[in-house]
C-alpha cells in the first residue's frame, strides 16, 4: 500500500463526495417534482437546477474516468458485474436530461407530461441505485480469481443493498429539498420547507437503521472503527448535521439548512470511506479475493501523472464554478 | 448469440450515433465564438441576432451529445472489461482528463450562454463562447489521444499480461494523434460549416432574406471551402502515417492484396477475401505508392503478407474510406460553385445551389461516421493494435442476453433522441423563420 493509492482512494472519494452533494440536489429535487402539481411550480423547480445540472453531472463522468485511470479493476469489476443496473442509470440519466432541456420549450401538454414523468422518474432511478451498489461494494459481492463478478443480477437486490438504497434516496431527497426552499420563492419555497422536514426525518431514521444492519449484520465494515476509535466521531456528525438540517430549516434559514444538508452527504460518504478503506470492492465469498487499493490500483507512475492533472485541473474546476454560482446568484 | 459480437454491436452503435453530435458542437462552437466576437467589437445587432440563434441550435445538439456521451465513459467496464484492465493503466487517464479540462470548461460556460444572455455583459458572454469552443475542442483531444493509442500505442511495456505506463508524453503523443487529431478537428469544423450553409439556405428558400441569414452564409461557405480544401491535405498526412504505422489496415483501405511497386490506386473495386483479389477494379497505376510513400517505386504491402485471420473486415474497410473520399472531392466542388455564385453576387437566390446547400448539410455528418468506421474497422482484430484482440477485450461475465437487451433498449432510445434533435432544431428554424 502506498501513499499515492491512498492519496487516490481519498480523492475517488472526494469525486464521488461532490457528486453525490452537487447531483444530489438536483436529483433530489426531480424527486420532489412529482410532488410540486401546478406547471408554475415545476416549472421553478426547473429552473432552479437548469443552470447548473449538466456542470453537476461531469463529476460522476470524471469520478467514472478517475477510477478507470486509478482503479481500473475496480471500474472493470463493478461495472461489468452490475451491467444491468448501470445501463439502467444511463438510461434514466438520458431522459432526465433530455426532460430538463426540452420540457420548457415543448407547447403540447402531452409531451409536457412525458416529460415531466420522464424527469421523476430519470431522477428517481439513479439516486436509489447509486445507493443499492454502494451498499453492494461494502456488504461484498461474489468475485472469481480472475477479479470478474460471479454472482448473477438478483444478487445484487438484498436486504443491505436496498437499505442503502432508501439511504441515498432520502438524504438526495433531504438535499434536493433544501435547495428547492433556497432557490425558490413563495409557495412552492414553503412547500419545500416541509418537505425538508420529512426528508430529514427519513434520512435520519434509515440512517439509523443502516447503521444498526451494518452493526448486525455486516461487522467486518467496522473494524476500522474498532481499531480507532476516533472514527466514531464521523456517523455521530452524520446524525448531528442531519438534525441540524431538520433544525435549520425549521428557522427558515435555508442556505444554512442547505449547508448542513450537504455537510451530511459528505459525513455520510466519509462514513462509508472509512468502512471500505483499504478495500475497493469487498469479495463476499473470500475476503482474500477482495479488491483492494493495492491490488486495483494503477502503476505508480499512472498515478502520479493523474495526480499531477488533478492538482492542474481541480483549482480551475472549482474557480470557474464558484465563479458559475457567483456570476448567477447576481443575474 | 455470441455476446463479444453483440458488445462490439452495441459499441459501434452507441459510438457512431454519440459521434454524430459532437463534432457539430465542436463545429458551430468556432462559428458563435467568430459571431460573438463581431458582435462584441461592432455591437452590431445582425451579429447579436445571429449568435443568439446558433446558440440555441448548439445548446440542443450539445444536450443531446451530452446524454450520449456518457454511456461512452462507462462502456469500457460494462462491456469491455478485459480490455478496461488490461489498458487502465494508459488508457483511463485521457478519459479523467478530458473530464477535469473539457467537460466542466463546456458545462459551465455553455450555462453561462444559454442562462445569462441579457443579463450579463456581452463581454462576459463573448468570454463564455470562447471557453465552451475550447473546451469541446480539447475534449476531441483527449478522446483522440486515447483512440491513437489503440492504433498506435506508444509509451508502455508489459507487465505481468497488462500494459503500464512507461512515459507519458510518449503515450499522449503516439504517432498517430497528430494527424488523426487535426483531420478529425477540421471534419468538425466542415460539419459546422455546411450544417450553418444548409440551415441558411432553408431561410432562404422559404424567403427570409434577413442580413443575419446572409452573413452567415458567406462567412460559412467560405470556411466550408477552405476547410474542404485543407482537408484533402490533412486527409492526406494522416494515410501517410497510417501507412507507416498499420501496412495491413491501409492495404485493406486501398484494397491492395500484392506486395508491390508502383501500387495502384483504386477508383472502384469491390473486395474479394475468398479469392484474394479486388473484382471489377479500376485502377491508377502507382498513385497509391506516390501518394503514400512519395514515389512511384515505392513498394506498398498488400493484405497477403498477413495471416489472413488477421485481416480487417475488407468491405467495411474499403467501401467506407473510399465514399468518404468521394464526399470529400464533393465538399470542394460545392464549396467552389458556392464561392463563384457569391463572386457573381448570385449566392442568395440561386435555387438550385440552395438546394443542394440543403441535401448536403447531412453529408458530413456522413462523411465523419464514415472515416470513424474505417480507422475503427482497419484495426479489427486487434483492440489495440498488434498488443490485444477485440475478441478478448470483452467482459466474460455478462450475459449475451442482457447486452441484447440493452442495444434494443439504446436503438429505441437513439431513434427517439435523434427524433427530438430533428424536431427541436427545426422548431428554433420555423420559429425564426416566422419571426
Amino acid at each position: 500500500m502506498s501513499g499515492l493509492q491512498i492519496i487516490w482512494f481519498v480523492l475517488i472519494g472526494f469525486l464521488l463526495t461532490v457528486y453525490a452533494i452537487l447531483d444530489g440536489f438536483d436529483l433530489g429535487v426531480g424527486f420532489w417534482y412529482l410532488f410540486a402539481k401546478k406547471d408554475e411550480d415545476r416549472r421553478a423547480l426547473l429552473s432552479a437546477i437548469g443552470p447548473v445540472w449538466d456542470g453537476n453531472e461531469v463529476w460522476l463522468l470524471t469520478g467514472g474516468g478517475a477510477i478507470f485511470a486509478a482503479f481500473p479493476h475496480v471500474y472493470a469489476t463493478v461495472f461489468s458485474g452490475m451491467y444491468l443496473a448501470l445501463m439502467l442509470v444511463l438510461f434514466a440519466l438520458m431522459f432526465r436530461a433530455v426532460a430538463i432541456e426540452f420540457r420548457n420549450k415543448t407547447d403540447s401538454a402531452k409531451w409536457r407530461g412525458f416529460w415531466d414523468v420522464s424527469f421523476a422518474v430519470g431522477s428517481i432511478i439513479p439516486a436509489i441505485l447509486f445507493g443499492v451498489a454502494t451498499g453492494n461494494v461494502l456488504r461484498g459481492i461474489d468475485i472469481d480469481a480472475m477479479m470478474n463478478y460471479a454472482g448473477g443480477f438478483f444478487d445484487l437486490l438484498n436486504f443491505y443493498a436496498l437499505l442503502a438504497g432508501l439511504l441515498s434516496l432520502s438524504v438526495f431527497a433531504m438535499q434536493g429539498a433544501t435547495f428547492a426552499a433556497l432557490k425558490t420563492q413563495g409557495e412552492i419555497a414553503a412547500r419545500a420547507k416541509s418537505w425538508a422536514a420529512r426528508a430529514c426525518f427519513f434520512s435520519f431514521t434509515i440512517f439509523a437503521l443502516f447503521f444498526i444492519a451494518t452493526v448486525v449484520d455486516q461487522p467486518h465494515l467496522l473494524e476500522n472503527y474498532f481499531d480507532n476509535w476516533f472514527l466514531w466521531a464521523i456517523p455521530f456528525i452524520t446524525f448531528v448535521a442531519i438534525l441540524k438540517t431538520y433544525y435549520f430549516s425549521a428557522k427558515g434559514e435555508a442556505q444554512k439548512a442547505f449547508g448542513a444538508s450537504s455537510f451530511s452527504i459528505a459525513a455520510l460518504m466519509a462514513t462509508l470511506a472509512a468502512m471500505l478503506f483499504p478495500n475497493t470492492v469487498i469479495a463476499l465469498n473470500n475476503p482474500d479475493l477482495s479488491l483492494t487499493i493495492s491490488n486495483s490500483s494503477s502503476s505508480p507512475l499512472t498515478l502520479k501523472v493523474m495526480l499531477i492533472i488533478a492538482v492542474i485541473g481541480m483549482p480551475l474546476v472549482i474557480g470557474y464554478h464558484v465563479w458559475l454560482y457567483k456570476t448567477f446568484r447576481k443575474a | 448469440m455470441d455476446a463479444v459480437l453483440l458488445s462490439r454491436i452495441q459499441f459501434a452503435l452507441t459510438t457512431s450515433f454519440h459521434f454524430i453530435f459532437a463534432p457539430l458542437t465542436i463545429g458551430l462552437s468556432w462559428f458563435l465564438v467568430w459571431m460573438m466576437t463581431v458582435y462584441k467589437k461592432t455591437g452590431d445587432e445582425t451579429y447579436g441576432r445571429m449568435a443568439r440563434f446558433w446558440t440555441k441550435i448548439l445548446t440542443i445538439n450539445f444536450v443531446i451529445g451530452v446524454v450520449t456521451g456518457i454511456p461512452l465513459e462507462f462502456q469500457f467496464g460494462t462491456n469491455w472489461s478485459w480490455y478496461s484492465r488490461f489498458v487502465g493503466d494508459i488508457f483511463g487517464a485521457p478519459l479523467a482528463a478530458e473530464g477535469i479540462f473539457s467537460f466542466f470548461l463546456e458545462s459551465v460556460f455553455i450555462a453561462v450562454l444559454v442562462y445569462g444572455w441579457k443579463k450579463l455583459p456581452v463581454k462576459t458572454l463573448w468570454f463564455a463562447s470562447l471557453m465552451v469552443a475550447i473546451g469541446a475542442t480539447l475534449s476531441g483531444f483527449w478522446i483522440i489521444v486515447a483512440n491513437s493509442w489503440m492504433q498506435t500505442p506508444a509509451g508502455y511495456h508489459i507487465v505481468e499480461g497488462r500494459a503500464e505506463l512507461t512515459s507519458f508524453w510518449a503515450a499522449m503523443f503516439n504517432p498517430s494523434v497528430l494527424p488523426r487529431y487535426l483531420h478529425t478537428i477540421c471534419g468538425t469544423i466542415m460539419t459546422g460549416a455546411f450544417f450553418i450553409v444548409g440551415v441558411d439556405a432553408i431561410f432562404l428558400l422559404k424567403g427570409k432574406t434577413a442580413e443575419f441569414v446572409t452573413k452567415s452564409m458567406k462567412m460559412a461557405l467560405i470556411v466550408a471551402f477552405a476547410a474542404s480544401v485543407a482537408q484533402l491535405g490533412l486527409g492526406h498526412y494522416h494515410a501517410i502515417q497510417v501507412a507507416h504505422t498499420q501496412p495491413e489496415k491501409l492495404a485493406a483501405i486501398e484494397g491492395i492484396f500484392e506486395t508491390q511497386r508502383n501500387a495502384p490506386a483504386l477508383v472502384f473495386g469491390i473486395p474479394n477475401r475468398d479469392e484474394e483479389k479486388m473484382d471489377a477494379a479500376i485502377r491508377i497505376p502507382g498513385l497509391l505508392s506516390l501518394l503514400a510513400f512519395g514515389s512511384f517505386d515505392a513498394e506498398v504491402m498488400g493484405l497477403k503478407e498477413f495471416p489472413k485471420e488477421m485481416w480487417p473486415p475488407l468491405a467495411l474497410t474499403f467501401y467506407p474510406f473510399h465514399v468518404m473520399v468521394i464526399l470529400g472531392l464533393y465538399f470542394i466542388a460545392f464549396g467552389a460553385f458556392g464561392l463563384f455564385l457569391l463572386w457573381k453576387k448570385l449566392l442568395f437566390e440561386n435555387k438550385l445551389f440552395l438546394k443542394l446547400a440543403m441535401i448536403s448539410l447531412p453529408l458530413p455528418f456522413i462523411a465523419n461516421d464514415l472515416g470513424w468506421m474505417t480507422a475503427e474497422v482497419g484495426r479489427q482484430p486487434w483492440a489495440v493494435y498488434r498488443l490485444i484482440e477485440t475478441a478478448d477485450a470483452a467482459s466474460v461475465n455478462v450475459p449475451a442476453g442482457q447486452i441484447l437487451a440493452s442495444i434494443i433498449a439504446f436503438g429505441i432510445v437513439y431513434i427517439f433522441l435523434f427524433a427530438v434533435w430533428i424536431f427541436y432544431i427545426r422548431r428554433e428554424i420555423t420559429a425564426e423563420v416566422r419571426n
